[in-house]
């Protein structure tokens, strides 16, 4: 048999790559892949959008396919609407998380119902980007969590992105969904650099999984979007003191992979939710009410929250105080009744 | 040496000259709401058109007095009435071609039924059986909106998306007088009108939202006024009056279709019934303000030109009043039909897929409901 000496595969070259510059190849390829996706929203042509994610989009597809509209999130995104509904993708940038309030009836009377109120006939494929969050140092209305409401509202998908990688992969997957997603972006990570490949970027895996980022034995970390990389410092800190923490990063909060968290809990039988947005009515409580009731005999301590204070989000000046950081985590990691030599 | 006096004396420079965008003046409203019943103007429309007119008022009234009454039963869990406005809704669905699009609020049953709709499909919101009672693609009506005006933007991005496409579709969006006052009813207009959308915007203003009157609604001159500000025409249309309503929604749907962009139509009309059977009127309203309308009732402007002109015999009356009765009783029959229902049904459409926590709520309802059927088994044995 002759064997012919394998083309040595040049491996492609990794390149240090922001979030922000991820996003905005994710909607390039989803836009030259698929000619029924739109992009629109304030500022996204010309200007590429106030964090550059759609730079370039409007001069490569034409303002048609990356457009400039009015200033109104009500009308953007119910325009989008009727846009789907005559065989569009949409794709809307909201310009900041507080700023898309003035499109919750759209999102939720609507964009959130319309597959449900016709029995299937019409699914809207629209894809909601939401800049959220704190630690920007941005003024009031700028950095908002707003991830409880929309979670709170069946018929859309919430996923949000820790890493450079996943922010590629789930914004691909969030504009082939079929259902709309509120697609969560979490602001000071924009420009969070990791080595990626832009020329054989890594899709993923279907909305609703889970992953562990950092595996151990001693406690689950569960967490999602800007607190994963707080997270996993907090357990590189952590392993000085002999805890080998296990990081959960969510990824999608709606669907919720509960199989992954439960198995990890089992795994570690402690836990601590981790988020920015304020405890009380916040997506830790769900999660922590999940993985009681799954995990209950597997728990040796109460699963803990460590989230934003209940508190509009604070001036600039004060949000160091607001945001969980690795040592209120370390502090509640230490009230699940932790033994040493364990 | 001081800048100043570097650059020599201060001289102010004139701003770039001020043009207005458009000319305002083609744009407004007539001052009287326009008529063609009863005026010359009755004349230029053909004959045929005037009968397949009345004739879908006749029905359309007869549809509005059925539902009423199913309401009445407890057949429908609700109905606003669009007796009186029969003249808007009928325009609106006989100005679109089949390839356009319908974006209906709650009141406007009668304009999707003359569209095409099988009756009672048109019912399956107010009826309660589910929300949607069509496939929205297929008809090309969407589904009744209930929260007011935020159909308007879903009729400009359709509109928009086949301009895009080129297809030549155009959408015609409904909305009530008090609709108008919602930011999405600003937005609408304004995304319309800056991206010279094919859309057409019908309020119909019928008096009241609910109990408030147009007076506590607006202070602009008439709703149609309103268009000037966004850069688009607006025309004012007596509402009772379906040729002028088909004659000038026709227009605007041709010129949308042309590519002139949107227009807004204001028509002028009245509630005579209560808001839903829920409503009392008295509360807020004159009886004799009601009867001041009822000498301008659409159908008996469309009887009297086509009784004056020798259009209509006793037999054709007859003969439309019959296939009105006839309608009605199908509706009737289909109404007192125990809808057939699955519950199932509730997890089925909330995503394409469903999702491990409704697959288990999903679980826990056929559980439910075997053990329900087991006891009512029991029980009938
Ligand atoms: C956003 C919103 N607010 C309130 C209501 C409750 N509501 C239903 S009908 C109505 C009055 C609407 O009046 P108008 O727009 O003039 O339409 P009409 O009923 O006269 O056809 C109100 C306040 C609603 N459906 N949607």
């Amino acid at each position: 048999m002759t064997t012919v000496a394998a083309k040595p595969a040049t491996k492609p070259a990794n390149k240090p790559a922001t979030m922000a510059q991820a996003l905005g190849r994710a909607l390039r390829d989803s836009m030259a892949e698929d000619p029924s996706v739109h992009v629109l929203g304030e500022d996204v042509g010309a200007l590429g959008g106030v964090f550059r994610v759609t730079d370039g989009l409007a001069a490569e597809f034409g303002e048609d396919r990356c457009t400039d509209t009015p200033l109104a999130e009500a009308g953007i995104l119910g325009t989008a609407v009727g846009m789907a509904m005559y065989g569009l993708r949409p794709v809307v940038e909201m310009q900041f998380d507080a700023f898309a309030y003035p499109a919750f009836e759209q999102l939720i009377s609507h964009v959130a119902r319309m597959r449900n109120r016709t029995r299937g006939a019409m699914p809207l494929p629209i894809t909601v980007r939401v800049p959220y969050g704190g630690g920007i140092g941005g003024v009031e209305h700028h950095s908002d969590s707003s991830e409880a409401y929309y979670i709170a509202t069946p018929g859309l998908h919430v996923v949000t992105p820790a890493t450079v990688s996943d922010a590629y992969g789930l914004l691909r997957a969030s504009i082939a969904s079929d259902d709309p997603v509120v697609f969560l972006e979490p602001k000071r990570l924009y420009w969070s650099k990791a080595d990626w490949n832009p020329e054989a970027p890594q899709t993923v895996e279907p909305i609703g999984r889970a992953v562990v980022r950092r595996p151990g034995r001693s406690a689950t970390l569960i967490t999602y979007g800007p607190s994963v990389p707080v997270c996993l410092e907090a357990a590189e800190a952590a392993r000085a003191e002999g805890w080998d923490l296990e990081v959960v990063d969510l990824r999608s909060l709606v669907p919720f992979d509960d199989e992954t968290v439960a198995a990890s809990v089992r795994r570690t039988g402690r836990a601590v939710v981790v988020h920015e947005s304020g405890g009380f009515g916040g997506p830790g409580g769900e999660i922590a009410a999940r993985v009681t009731e799954r995990c209950f005999h597997h728990l040796e301590a109460p699963v803990l929250r460590v989230a934003g204070f209940d508190i509009p989000y604070p001036p600039p000046m004060l949000e160091k105080h607001h945001l969980p950081g690795v040592d209120r985590i370390l502090d509640a990691v230490a009230r699940l009744q932790w033994e040493a030599d364990s | 040496m001081t800048v100043m006096e570097q650059r020599g004396a201060y001289r102010p420079t004139p701003p770039p000259a001020w043009q207005p965008r458009t000319d305002p003046a083609p744009l407004l409203p007539d001052a009287e709401p326009y008529r063609v019943l009863g005026t010359g103007a009755a004349e230029k429309v053909d004959p045929e058109l005037l009968r397949l007119l009345y004739a879908e008022l006749v029905r359309g009234r007869r549809y509005n007095t059925q539902a009423t009454a199913l309401t009445k039963q407890g057949r429908l869990a609700v109905y606003p009435s669009s007796t009186g406005q029969e003249a808007c809704e009928i325009a609106a669905a006989l100005a679109l071609e089949e390839r356009d699009w319908l974006f209906p609020s709650y009141r406007d049953t009668l304009a999707v039924v003359a569209r095409g709709l099988d009756p009672a499909s048109a019912l399956t919101l107010l009826r309660g059986d589910w929300h949607t009672g069509y496939d929205p693609r297929e008809h090309r009506i969407a589904p009744l909106s209930t929260p007011l005006a935020t159909q308007l933007p879903h009729a400009v991005g359709l509109a928009h998306a086949a301009r895009l496409k080129g297809d030549g579709v155009v959408a015609l969006a409904m909305v009530g007088d008090g609709g108008t006052s919602e930011g999405d009813f600003h937005e609408a207009l304004n995304f319309a009108a800056v991206w010279q959308a094919p859309v057409v915007f019908l309020v119909q203003n019928n008096g009241f939202a609910i109990s408030v009157p147009l007076a506590k609604q607006t202070a602009a001159p008439s709703l149609a006024h309103k268009a000037v500000g966004y850069g688009m025409p607006g025309r004012l249309v007596d509402g009772n009056d379906a040729a002028a309503m088909h004659e000038v929604l026709s227009e605007a749907v041709a010129r949308a279709r042309e590519g002139g962009g949107p227009t807004l139509v204001e028509a002028v009309t009245y509630r005579m019934e209560a808001h839903t059977n829920a409503d009392d009127a008295t509360r807020y309203r004159q009886d004799t303000d009601v009867d001041a309308w009822r000498d301008h009732d659409p159908i008996l402007l469309m009887e009297r030109e086509l009784t004056e002109r020798g259009l209509l015999d006793d037999d054709m009356k007859r003969q439309v009043g019959d296939d009105a009765e006839a309608m009605a009783a199908d509706l009737r029959e289909h109404m007192n039909q125990e809808p057939v229902l699955d519950p199932m049904d509730l997890f089925t459409h909330v995503y394409a897929e469903q999702t491990s926590q409704l697959r288990e709520q999903a679980a826990q309802l056929r559980a439910e409901l075997e053990v329900a059927s087991e006891e009512a088994e029991e029980e009938a044995r």
